[in-house]
């Protein structure tokens, strides 16, 4: 058995035990890595989501648990410090000593931090590590204390350093940009581009210096502020450097291994160093001279190093590695491909810019106009997918090469088909997936749908750049098979719930079916159609549940939700829930009335269960006369708006957190949706409301509300994405209207916020534009039909217990007074509960 | 498990030729249009289906065969692949109205019983 080291966990160091424990002949090795940071190796490239989640779990590549499954030594909180090659050992920071047959330096590299004076001082970092940023969030945090409008710069106008100034921007700190060269990324963008890029960082509100070359960091401990010339200062809080990397290969420099002038240990295409025992790979690797800050040729360099070792002798790494960027997270699309800057000897350039919509896109193509070299673009990267896989395949151009990035007037891609991309097509660079493996894996049926594909080939699960095109294709691919990928909602329409919507309110139909008369596929509805037509007619009439009862859900059917015996449980409303102590005693003394089983609920309500069909009228009544109303939590519609006592009580407190849910409860009560919809509000960051959690959540901060949305529990947990910062109560309602409608209007049946977020092509970004910007020009629309559905609320129980024709429901039988025989209960901790099933 | 036996032996299909009684449960507009209600005769539970769209009465047990609650009155109706069927309100799991066979797994197949309307009152067909 011989050993392999692995030193250094992170994502290429993880890499190669992934493709290793893959490969058929890894049962001869024993498998050792050691990490020095203290937790296993996580998805540096999604770093800066640790900013929004601080769940570094998350970001795991693999947990803990999964080494161990497969017989990998996990040794992390250790650092190796000396490699011996004539003895084959390395020695750690505990003092213990390991030997190999095999070692592969994976130790990546560390932020170059430039020789400063007063980069040493407090509130100076880098942006590498989980602790990095753990680190900036505290600081952070005390200065936004001290002092609400503090600044901080970022040292660096770099890929890297537009992502740090957008974590910058998140955090509440007043962004700056400070970039030596005199553009922004200068390796990726020409100056044309790197000013429209300039323009539409400034207008999000970063602040740019350019052609700044920092002499000294001022302050006295704490950093202070940056100082470029004599008179040139810029004077900011805390400082955040992302100069660049240097490969971390101090390893080597102890074991005499050949390292690059500016760092990295030289490699030959197989990632062999000097030492043929002794590899490396990822960042801290220098193959023809160069280092490539990238994942996608490490995980490449995993995949050579892990076949070398195993015997595989040919496996090489390509001569030509594809080093095209697009920039995530900054909220403007950034990408460059192929040769961004080309002279003119090689080819032509084909420029389009247009500086009102921050827009620039820059293709280059060969002298005889058939080969795509490489290109730019800001602003719209929408194609990027596709140009770069023209590119990268040499695939021919349109005869007018200018088509690729016109905007054309119709809608109409110069693009042909993702199906015309050749099979050994690299879809997905991060993870190496063809568009042949994607096709296979549809085609053998081992994958059904999009889901599918992503966990059998693993495509998308890197930088996530790729997703649109793996997504497009398995769609084309489905389709060529013959296999519909229709998102109609049932068998009985041909329309998806976002086709109905629009639908129903063009024709203004008000019953079942008139719609599935006219619009139909002939048949005679189903549980899946008649819910969602009852739904749309609720949302867009503000039809209660009583009108059509026979088209609503179970639970909407009798207005209570069915429990397993087929009794019922009563939810009365409670906004923000706030009640005085009259209203809990009556809610006492009729749940003795009638024997209910009582709990408090998820929602920090009171639920009353065990009511059979005929007595839920009985109770209602006993409600409506203490002034309870429906709490519609047997509907797809808004359940509660939980609240924390906020500033009336809590000496945190910011603002008034329970009036103001009683007045978004009371809002939007009623109102029919997709999903069911929850709200939250805390008076301080401290969210003891759990608002993030909800589907649309405030936080009072200084000078406002925070609004987020689309968050939820249950299933799929998911925290909700901060939407604007410090807006008034006014604000808060018109957007929160528009975003609901804007939801109610294009969501699938039973979709919540959260997946309708996620799944909304261009995000929260987009989402912003149409409820902010009202890039759409709805915006009036929607908190015109939101205010219509407002005025028009009515309590459906008290409706129903008011009218005699609405009451004959709730009988169990239709020729007796009985009750349902079958019911039997059985004693539990004071109360009852229905006899469990068998 | 004797005992559950027993129940679900309670219900069982009854054609037409079988009845022995006709009867007469309730007036027709007791039951909601495309929707049901449940009709009580002797110590049985007989879910009673108003299929206005068909024009066509359908009953059948009123007890879900997965679960043995007296639910499936209350289920939606519609069809499945052109077969009417109603949908148990507790799970979905959804019975041909025709023939009281499980649609979309493999439960036990509920009862069904034939429907007749005789001056503007619905009659239920039963063996005994
Ligand atoms: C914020 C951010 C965003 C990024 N975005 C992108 C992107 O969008 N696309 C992209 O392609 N790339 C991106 N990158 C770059 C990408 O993360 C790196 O290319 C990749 O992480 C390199 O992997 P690695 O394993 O070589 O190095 P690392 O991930 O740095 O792992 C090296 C590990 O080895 C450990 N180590 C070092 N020395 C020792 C020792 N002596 N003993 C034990 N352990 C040791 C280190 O602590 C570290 O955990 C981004 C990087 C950052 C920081
Ligand atoms: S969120 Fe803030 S204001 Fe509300 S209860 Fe908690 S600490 Fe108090
Ligand atoms: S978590 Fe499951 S068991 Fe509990 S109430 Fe929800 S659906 Fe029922
Ligand atoms: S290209 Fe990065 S995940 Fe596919």
């Amino acid at each position: 058995m011989k050993t392999i080291i692995v030193v250094g966990n992170g994502m290429v160091g993880y890499k190669f035990c992934e493709k290793f424990v893959a490969h058929e002949k890894s049962e001869n090795f024993k498998l050792v890595v050691f990490g020095e940071e203290p937790r296993p190796a996580y998805d540096r490239v999604h770093l800066s989501e640790y900013f929004e989640s601080q769940d570094a779990k998350a970001l795991e590549m693999a947990p803990k648990e999964w080494y161990l499954e497969n017989q990998i030594e996990l040794v992390t909180s250790e650092r190796v410090l000396d490699i011996n090659r004539d003895s084959k050992t390395i020695s750690t920071s505990k003092d213990r000593i390991f030997s190999y047959d095999y070692l592969v330096l994976a130790t990546g590299s560390s932020p170059f931090v430039p020789p400063i004076k007063g980069v040493e001082k407090k509130g100076v970092f880098v942006y590498r590590t989980i602790e990095d940023l753990e680190g900036m969030l505290a600081y952070a945090a005390d200065l936004k204390k001290t002092k609400p409008n503090a600044k901080a710069a970022v040292l660096g106008g770099g890929l890297l350093g537009l992502e740090a100034g957008k974590a910058v921007l998140d955090m509440g700190l007043e962004p700056h940009i400070v970039e030596f060269a005199p553009k922004l990324m200068p390796r990726q963008l020409d100056s044309r581009s790197s000013n429209v890029l300039q323009l539409k960082l400034e207008s999000i509100g970063l602040n740019i210096h350019l052609s700044k070359a920092t002499n000294q960091i001022l302050g006295n401990g704490s950093i202070e502020g940056m100082e470029f010339g004599e008179d040139d200062l810029l004077y900011v809080d805390m400082l955040i450097i992302s100069a660049g990397i240097r490969p971390r290969d101090e390893l080597a420099k102890t074991c005499g291994l050949e390292v690059g002038v500016r760092g990295g240990i030289v490699v030959n295409n197989k990632m062999q160093t000097a030492d043929e025992h002794i590899y490396a790979i990822g960042e801290v690797a220098l193959l023809n001279q160069m280092i490539y800050g990238l994942v996608a040729p490490g995980y490449d360099m995993a995949d050579v190093a892990v076949k070398q070792i195993l015997g595989e002798a040919e496996s090489d790494m390509p001569t030509d590695i594809d080093m095209s960027t697009k920039l995530k997270l900054i909220g403007i699309d950034v990408a460059s491909f192929g040769e961004p800057f080309m002279p003119a000897s090689k080819g032509h350039s084909i420029i389009y810019e247009d500086k009102t919509k921050f827009l620039y896109k820059r293709i280059n193509v060969s002298h005889d106009r058939k080969k795509l070299l490489g290109g730019i673009l800001v602003g719209d990267a929408s194609d990027y997918n596709m140009l770069h896989q023209v590119y990268m395949n040499g695939m021919p151009i349109p005869e007018e090469p200018a088509q690729l990035i016109l905007p054309s007037s119709d809608g109409a891609t110069a693009f042909g088909n993702v199906m015309d991309l050749p099979d050994e097509a690299q879809v997905c660079s991060c993870e190496s997936v063809t568009k042949g493996q994607i096709c296979g894996v549809i085609e053998n049926g081992e994958a059904k749908d999009l889901a599918d594909v992503v966990s059998c080939t693993k495509a998308g699960t890197g930088c996530g750049g790729c997703k649109p095109m793996v997504k497009d294709i398995t769609e084309a691919s489905l389709k060529s098979l013959g296999i519909e990928v229709k998102d109609s909602i049932c068998e009985h329409f041909d329309y998806n719930r976002q086709d109905l919507y629009k639908i129903i309110q063009v024709k203004g139909y008000t019953t079942f079916n008139e719609v599935l008369d006219n619009h139909g596929n002939g048949g005679h509805g189903c549980e899946l159609c008649k819910p969602v037509v009852a739904s749309l007619m609720a949302s867009i009439h503000a039809d209660t549940a009583n009108k059509e009862y026979a088209i609503q859900d179970s639970n909407d059917r009798f207005l209570a939700n069915i429990q397993r015996n087929g009794t019922y449980s009563v939810v009365p409303r409670v906004p923000g829930g706030e009640i005085t102590p009259d209203k809990l005693i009556a809610l006492g003394e009729i749940a003795k009335k009638y024997d209910l089983y009582t709990k408090i609920t998820g929602g920090v309500r009171v639920d009353l269960f065990g009511a059979t069909l005929k007595q839920l009228p009985l109770i209602w009544k006993d409600l409506i006369a203490h002034g309870f109303e429906s709490g519609h939590a047997y509907g797809k519609s808004l359940r509660t708006v939980k609240t924390c006592v906020g500033s009336t009580w809590c000496r945190y407190g910011m603002d008034e957190s329970v009036s103001f849910g009683i007045e978004l409860e009371n809002r939007y009560r009623g109102i029919r949706a997709p999903h069911k919809i929850k709200g939250g509000v805390s008076g301080c960051i401290r969210e003891c409301a759990e608002a993030r959690g909800k589907d649309f959540g405030l936080i009072a901060v200084e000078g406002g509300w925070n609004l987020y949305v689309g968050g939820n529990g249950g299933a799929n947990p998911r925290h909700a994405e901060l939407f604007a910062e410090q807006i008034d109560n006014e604000t808060v309602i018109k957007y929160l209207d528009r975003y609901l409608m804007l939801y109610m209007r294009t969501a699938k049946p039973l979709q919540r916020t959260a997946a309708w977020q996620e799944r909304l092509e261009g995000g929260i970004d987009y989402l912003k534009e149409v409820v902010i910007d009202d890039k759409l020009g709805i915006a009036k629309d929607l908190e015109e039909e939101m205010q219509t559905l407002v005025n028009k609320f009515e309590c459906e129980w008290t409706q129903a217990v008011n009218d005699p024709e609405m009451m004959k429901r709730f009988n169990h039988f239709v020729n007796s007074k009985e009750e349902d025989d079958n019911l039997v209960f059985v004693p539990m901790r004071e109360q009852k509960m229905p006899e469990p099933w068998k | 498990m004797l005992e559950m036996i027993a129940t679900t032996k309670k219900y069982e299909t009854v054609k037409t030729e079988e009845v022995t009684v006709w009867f007469k449960a309730a007036s027709v507009n007791d039951f909601p249009k495309d929707g049901g209600a449940c009709v009580k005769y002797k110590d049985l539970q007989i879910a009673v289906f108003n299929f206005t769209r068909l024009n066509k009465w359908y009953a059948t047990q009123n007890l879900s065969p997965e679960k043995q609650e007296m639910v499936l009155s209350r289920g939606m109706i519609g069809d499945h692949k052109g077969i009417p069927m109603v949908a148990c309100p507790l799970h979905k799991r959804i019975f041909s109205l025709e023939d009281g066979s499980n649609l979309n797994g493999d439960l036990e197949p509920m009862a069904t019983y034939p429907v007749k309307i005789i001056d503007g009152f619905v009659h239920i067909g039963f063996a005994h």
